[in-house]
Formats: C-alpha cells, sequence, structure tokens
C-alpha cells in the first residue's frame, strides 16, 4: 500500500515569535474498519492508521490514536505554539506496521 | 431507542439477502451496536471519577447527511500554560459498532485546546468528549448528531 499511500501538510512558513499557528494535515488511506464483509462472507482485516504523532524541533507536541471511526483519509488539525525556527515532523503508523513521514520547515521571527 | 436499533438490524439483515454487493459494500454490516454502557466503559478506562459537564464544546452538524465523513471540532476552555492544560481528550460514539473514536495527547506547546478531525457514524448518535486535565480533572460534553446515511452505504 506505500506506493498509494500520500500525505498533504498544510503549515505556515513564516510566524511570529509565540504565535500559535493551524497545522492541517490529511494522508489518504482507506482506513479498512475490519467491520466489513467480502462477497463470500469473509471479515476484510482491520488496516487503519492507528498513531498519528508530530514534533517540533524533536520534541512531540500533538499526538493522536485513532480507532476505526475515523473516516477514510484522515484529516487531523491541531494548533502549535512557535518559539523558533525549526521543523515539524509529522508520522503515521498503520496496522501493518507500515510508518509514512513527512515534515515541514518553518522560520520564526 | 431499542426499537430503532432492531428495526435498522433487520433491514440490514434484508439488505445482506438481497445483493452481496451491497454487504461487501456496507462498512457495519449485522453487528451488534456498541451502547451507551459500552462508551461509558470506554472512559471509565480513563480512571478518576465522573467527569464534570462543561468547559468541551464539541462542534459538529446537527445533521450529517453522509455519515462516512462527520467533521467535529472540539476546543477545551483552558489557558494551556504549564500551570493549567488539557492532557488528554477522549472521545466515544454510543452508537457505532466499537465505541472508540480518537484519543488526543496534548501540551501547553498547543497553545490552545482545539482539535478538528472527521468521524465515521452508523447511525444517529451521542458522541462524547472528556477532557483530562494536567491535575486530573475532567470535564465532558455530549451531542447528539443525526444521520441520514450511515457510515454503512444504506
Amino acid at each position: 500500500m506505500a506506493e498509494t499511500v500520500e500525505s498533504r501538510l498544510r503549515v505556515p512558513a513564516t510566524a511570529k515569535k509565540g504565535e500559535i499557528i493551524d497545522i492541517k494535515t490529511l494522508i489518504s488511506h482507506p482506513m479498512v474498519s475490519g467491520q466489513a464483509k467480502d462477497a463470500s462472507g469473509k471479515t476484510i482485516p482491520r488496516d487503519i492508521i492507528n498513531t498519528f504523532t508530530c514534533t517540533y524541533n524533536g520534541k512531540q507536541v500533538f499526538a493522536m490514536k485513532l480507532e476505526p471511526a475515523i473516516s477514510s483519509n484522515p484529516y487531523i488539525s491541531f494548533p502549535v505554539r512557535v518559539d523558533a525556527s525549526g521543523t515539524f515532523d509529522f508520522q503515521w503508523v498503520d496496522d501493518n506496521g507500515q510508518v509514512y513521514k513527512d515534515s515541514a520547515p518553518i522560520t520564526v521571527s | 431507542m431499542i426499537p430503532i436499533y432492531i428495526r435498522r438490524r433487520d433491514a440490514l439483515v434484508l439488505a445482506g439477502r438481497g445483493t452481496a454487493l451491497a454487504v461487501a459494500a456496507c462498512l457495519f454490516p449485522q453487528r451488534a451496536w456498541a451502547t451507551p454502557a459500552d462508551a461509558q466503559a470506554a472512559l471509565a478506562a480513563l480512571g478518576g471519577g465522573a467527569p464534570q459537564p462543561g468547559k468541551v464544546t464539541i462542534g459538529a452538524p446537527e445533521i450529517a447527511e453522509n455519515g462516512n465523513t462527520v467533521p467535529i471540532v472540539i476546543d477545551v476552555d483552558s489557558p494551556m500554560t504549564d500551570a493549567s492544560y488539557v492532557k488528554t481528550i477522549l472521545v466515544v460514539a454510543d452508537g457505532n459498532p466499537l465505541p472508540g473514536v480518537a484519543r488526543f495527547d496534548l501540551s501547553p506547546a498547543n497553545g490552545r485546546a482545539h482539535v478538528e478531525f472527521r468521524i465515521r457514524l452508523a447511525q444517529t448518535e451521542n458522541i462524547t468528549a472528556v477532557a483530562v486535565m494536567n491535575d486530573g480533572s475532567k470535564y465532558s460534553a455530549t451531542k447528539n448528531i443525526k444521520v441520514t446515511i450511515g457510515g454503512c452505504g444504506g
């Protein structure tokens, strides 16, 4: 599945020191709930993104545990107060242990 | 409440007999739904006492036309300083096959206690958000969301 999973980020390129910015993330993932059955009546195994974390200059600033009730292509948005220029690193992990990573820089003045 | 569940379940069984495709497309076929008691049990896993009402705001449509993707915004009234901040937000739904929805870990680094995400709802049901503060106190809010088409294609 790795080849079809793509993440998209919206992080401001610049911000003032102490400003609270909004980060928006989206990742294309089917989030197979494990509740559906295929045509022969067999349960389709669960495959969801179960963990999302965001670190800012190496320090975790946000984490989310996702359940099958989260929609496919999970969209997650949250605020972060920025005090220094640096990098946001994002990581999504799915039930198969696949890890998807993305990052975005920010310049703080 | 109960007669509605039974009617819906019967309808799903009939749909299952009708076409295999309909079942394959259905996210939540022929499964027992979680109950409000299950949702409470999931919240009890947080430990501590019962949450007090207040401080938490759930933003969601009154009526969700498509249960597959219902936008949810949760705000918690907190200064988000080292002295007082929201540590965890837990969200449960009482009418999905499983009660759990999401858990968020926040810190003073967030500046505001605010999260946005999208969820699946199988039917008209209540969602509850509980915020755990750094001092261990808990606050909650519940919102009923009417679902026109469940996250089930039918």
